[in-house]
């Protein structure tokens, strides 16, 4: 998750939802993201609310972090029980980081048979933890697969050892499909992370990434560009000349290299930034995002979203810690948001995905404004005469202005 | 101690032959504002510790500036030979744009102070003021500013001097206004050299307009020197030009404080209040006489201020247009040369065409606009007036380009000036190549001394309006200084280039220009625009054109990625808050055509900046 947290409302300090929250909850999908704040090292290109092992202490300390996440997810059946929502089964989990695999197997399946002994996991569940190739053994994963994951998603990010460098990334590329095989011999789905548009890669650093990423036939893969965030050491390399900025056709170029060879190798969009090898092995967890199902965050900066509200925790893990040892909500703040606000969310997320947005849930300018996105071969005709928006390859890369386009005034 | 007067003679009752009008004539940074602040001090009129610098200078831009828009008049008392004079000293703008006024001012005054920097000679402006007051029949008293300063040479530019008016480099007076050093001896000279008035006390009254300007709390306070006769409080008196009549609600003298008087006598200067609201109805160089017993004529050289130069003022945002229109009806109040009309841009919604008399003017009016009514504007680029002939014989004059006809055209006639330019003489060849660059027609060239040249031009007005200014400074290392007066007009071959976007005409972006020169305008406006138009979603097309003959071409690669590549569940919030700041930058686009053009992009195509287009080259 991003490092800068939005300014929202003051969250109360019992947790407790507005009714919002409770409103249809049946109806929806449960799932729980996990956040676990550590790294290795810190990754020039990352934002991302990390810290490496040595820089926290108490129950912040990444000994204790399963005993304090677990604590949340205590904190969290008490608030969506007190709050009048449901009880509901985990439909998807998700570990995510930092780098989940840095903690002990041991710590991720305590976690993950708590959340299981509090709310119940439906049958079929998706279950994912992301992983760095360097922190996996066979022994580690086959233990993952015990504790009930499912899928394992490996931050190969590049095939060519220069580019990992730019990207302070410390694996060496020859691990990853030692590390896929593992995963696949343990029962675990697997997707590939890859980054493209790094400084200083080639067209055909990137047909290489791919190409070698693909060698190793993943259920699923994720390609993002670059993004150069604010305060990062990649940002502060680039304003001082010592690395080449980011250009946007460079972007474009590798993102349609991506499409084409990811397609070829027979998986298929579902989102803007990734693929499937079929439409089962789609990252349900993801999805539930970006259909506006209710998942709780845990851990420090994470969100969560309940019913149309929005929160986010305390960034810093000892802060986190000691909120959650007082029995106070860890969240830092949150926003409630209106109908008309949660229609410009619907629009602005399922527009990203190949299952596409309805039209009918347009303003009608929003429905007059699809023909000239027809016209600019932004859209695909034939959904759009069905009543879906669907985006065209030259339309997820302009994804966001297609949306501005769309979207009220 | 100075001989300051210990008795001031009094207003309404001093004697013509006591009385001694002056103005100095300086050149920017020449020390003009502390030398007389100096001459304040040393007349008792200020005390000393009341003393803020340039005392005279009431506009916050005009301390800034260090220069002086709009002139003023103090009465001083000094003592010479037992006898107290009444001093009156005339504070001249000293701005090309201003030559009217300059010239009224002067021909309030018998005499005139030359004041010239010890370190930098005479500069092109104080030559064509100083020529304005021989014209004037003024007695020149030479004056070296700033000998205090180790780059003086009160020598080399005390010659210069004596061998521009005559006379021995000896009677050039040394002072400094900084240090007051020559300050009293300048003060007995202007006693002793200068004539005093003549006017006739039993006559008509007759007084000058030299200067009027609006005051917040009083109206319009009007500057006069009368000449003939005698002006009373609460009489009514008559403006000769347009036959209005006022109550004369309070007279007096300026020193430097407004004091009121029983009236005005021949060659006094002084102050009048009548309660009117515009400076128009006070014109400078209108003659004011007594309603009840009015002078058959007027005195001689009154004019309309004429303006030369016109640009579009816009609102940055549209919805200011009310505060513009209100912010130039104050403006109006002070300043009589401000003209303006309501105009309406394609691009640039909603304005007004304002007419000013320079380039300095409008950079003026704009700052003030902006700074005292916390207005953004965009201002077109500034053009002339243009005189088109039709084949059917009809004159069509325009202001805007966007007024220039597109149909069969006899001939197009253009204001022309006579401009004079002083510079040491080893830039001589870059100013000649400057100038005729500029369709300049040399008219002469003199060494004022060994190492200084004057250069006389005869240019198109429409070619220094812009730039040139700065290209001779930075041409000279800032050693030529320039002057201009409007002479004649001249058939030119002109055409009118016009911007496409997208093939839609950017009006705000249309250019009279020299044949020549329409090709060189068109490849630096399309290329420009280029660089400030963002990427759009298609390809944008930029043309310059003559008519429909495509005469540049540009265009702006369509942009093929906009878009997030990561949507996860913490960056949904800050995605949309995103979404929000962009559709709100949207409403700050002015569409052109489809084409979303930033007003950033207006301003950057409108504003000259030649450093950075030389730095390109």
């Amino acid at each position: 998750m991003p490092s800068v947290l939005p300014l929202g409302d003051p969250a109360p300090s019992d947790g407790l939802l507005p009714q919002q929250a409770a409103d249809g909850a049946a109806a929806r999908a449960f799932g729980l993201y996990v956040h676990i704040p550590f790294c290795a090292v810190r990754c020039g290109y990352c934002d991302f609310n990390t810290y490496t092992a040595t820089e926290l202490g108490g129950g912040a300390s990444q000994d204790a972090y399963a005993s304090t996440a677990i604590s949340e997810v205590d904190f969290a059946a008490r608030v969506l029980d007190r709050s009048g929502l449901p009880a509901r089964k985990l439909s998807t989990v998700f570990f995510g980081g930092g780098t989940p695999t840095l903690l002990p197997a041991e710590d991720l399946a305590r976690i993950l048979r708590a959340a299981i002994d509090t709310w119940g996991i439906e049958p079929g569940a998706e279950v994912t933890t992301e992983a760095n190739p360097d922190s996996v053994t066979p022994e580690s994963l086959q233990l993952l697969a015990d504790a009930g994951f499912t899928r394992v998603s490996f931050g190969m990010q590049s095939a060519v050892p220069h580019v990992l460098k730019v990207l302070d990334r410390t694996h060496t590329p020859s691990r990853v499909p030692l590390v896929v095989q593992w995963a696949r011999d343990a029962g675990l789905a697997v997707s590939l992370d890859l980054i493209y548009g790094t400084p200083g890669e080639s067209l055909e650093d990137w047909r290489f990434s791919l190409e070698t990423a693909l060698s190793y036939q993943p259920d699923h893969i994720s390609a993002y560009a670059l993004i150069i965030e604010d305060g990062t050491k990649l940002a502060a390399q680039i304003r001082r000349g010592e690395v080449p900025e980011i250009d946007d056709d460079d972007h474009a170029d590798k993102y349609e290299l991506a499409d084409r060879m990811i397609s070829d190798a027979g998986l298929h969009w579902y989102e803007v930034s990734n693929w499937s090898a079929t439409p089962e092995q789609a990252c349900r967890h993801n999805l539930a995002y970006w259909r506006g199902d209710d998942w709780w965050g845990i851990g420090p900066g994470a969100h969560s979203h309940v019913g149309g509200v929005r929160w986010w925790n305390v960034k810093h893990p000892t802060a986190y810690a000691g909120r959650l040892g007082s029995g106070v909500s860890p969240a830092a703040g949150r926003e409630t948001l209106g109908p008309e606000t949660r229609g410009v969310e619907k629009v602005m997320l399922e527009a990203r995905l190949f299952s596409g947005l309805e039209t009918a849930a347009l303003s009608p300018a929003g429905r007059k404004a699809v023909a000239g996105l027809i016209a600019d071969g932004l859209v695909v005709p034939e959904d759009a005469f069905r009543g879906r928006l669907v985006l065209t390859l030259k339309g997820r890369l302009l994804a966001d202005a297609v949306v501005r386009r769309i979207l009220p005034d | 101690m100075s001989p300051m007067a210990r008795t001031a003679p009094v207003p309404a009752a001093t004697d013509p032959a006591i009385i001694r009008n002056f103005c100095i004539i300086a050149h920017i940074d020449h020390g003009k504002s502390t030398l007389a602040d100096r001459m304040l001090q040393f007349t008792g009129v200020v005390q000393s510790r009341d003393m803020k610098a340039q005392y005279l200078d009431r506009m916050d831009i005009e301390r800034e500036r260090g220069i002086t828009i709009k002139s003023q008049a103090v009465r001083m008392p000094w003592e010479l030979g037992g006898v107290n004079y009444a001093l009156n000293m005339i504070d001249t703008p000293g701005h090309v744009d201003f030559t009217y006024e300059v010239s009224r001012s002067l021909a309030a005054c018998e005499g005139a102070v030359l004041l010239v920097d010890a370190a930098q000679g005479i500069e092109a402006q104080t030559l064509a003021n100083l020529y304005l007051a021989m014209e004037n029949d003024l007695t020149i008293i030479p004056v070296l500013n700033k000998i205090d300063l180790p780059a003086a040479q009160p020598e080399k530019y005390a010659a210069e001097l004596a061998s521009l008016i005559g006379g021995d480099p000896e009677d050039v007076l040394l002072v400094s206004g900084k240090t007051g050093v020559g300050v009293e001896a300048l003060l007995d000279k202007i006693v002793r050299d200068l004539p005093a008035p003549v006017g006739d006390p039993d006559a008509p009254a007759r007084a000058m307009i030299f200067d009027s300007v609006y005051d917040t709390y009083r109206g319009v306070v009007t500057y006069v020197r009368v000449v003939d006769g005698m002006l009373h409080p609460r009489e009514r008196i008559q403006m000769m030009s347009t036959k209005a009549s006022h109550e004369l609600l309070e007279i007096g003298v300026s020193s430097p404080e407004p004091t009121p008087s029983k009236g005005l006598g021949v060659g006094e200067v002084g102050y009048l209040i009548t309660g009117v609201k515009d400076v128009r109805q006070s014109k400078v160089g209108d003659t004011v006489t007594n309603l009840a017993k009015p002078a058959s004529e007027s005195l001689s050289g009154y004019a309309d201020p004429k303006p030369m130069v016109f640009s579009g003022l816009y609102p940055l945002d549209g919805t200011d247009y009310p505060v513009l229109r209100d912010a130039l009806d104050k403006l109006k109040l002070n300043d009589a040369a401000l003209i303006y009309e309501p105009e309406t841009s394609a691009a640039l919604g909603f304005g007004f065409r304002v007419g000013f008399l320079g380039l300095l003017h409008l950079e003026i009016v704009r700052e003030r606009l902006e700074r005292e009514f916390n207005l953004d504007l965009i201002s077109t680029a500034p053009n002339v007036v243009y005189e088109v002939t039709l084949e059917d014989k009809n004159v069509i004059t325009v202001t805007n380009p966007s007024e220039f006809p597109s149909g069969k055209i006899n001939e197009v006639r253009e204001p022309m000036v006579a401009a004079t330019i002083l510079a040491p003489n080893e830039f001589v060849g870059a100013i000649m190549e400057l100038c005729q660059g500029r369709r300049g027609v040399m008219r002469g060239m003199d060494y004022l001394s060994e190492d200084r040249v004057e250069l006389r031009y005869w240019m198109p007005l429409a070619e220094i309006v812009f730039d040139f200014f700065d290209l001779l400074k930075s041409k000279t290392r800032g050693y030529a200084s320039l002057d201009w007066k409007a002479d004649g007009e001249q058939v030119a071959d002109l055409v009118k280039v016009d911007i496409l976007l997208q093939g839609e005409q950017v009006d705000a972006f249309s250019a009279i220009t020299h044949k020549d020169k329409a090709y060189a305008y068109g490849v630096m406006m399309t290329g420009k625009l280029r660089e400030l138009i963002p990427r759009q979603q298609f390809e944008v097309p930029i043309q310059a054109a003559i008519g429909s003959r495509i005469i540049a071409r540009e265009s702006i690669r369509a942009i093929r990625k906009d878009v997030l590549a990561k949507c996860y569940g913490g960056d949904i919030s800050r995605k949309r808050k995103l979404l929000e700041k962009q559709k709100e930058g949207k409403k700050r686009m002015k569409m052109v055509g489809r084409v979303e053009v930033p007003q950033e992009a207006f301003i950057a195509a409108l504003t000259t900046d030649e450093s950075k287009d030389k730095a390109k080259k």
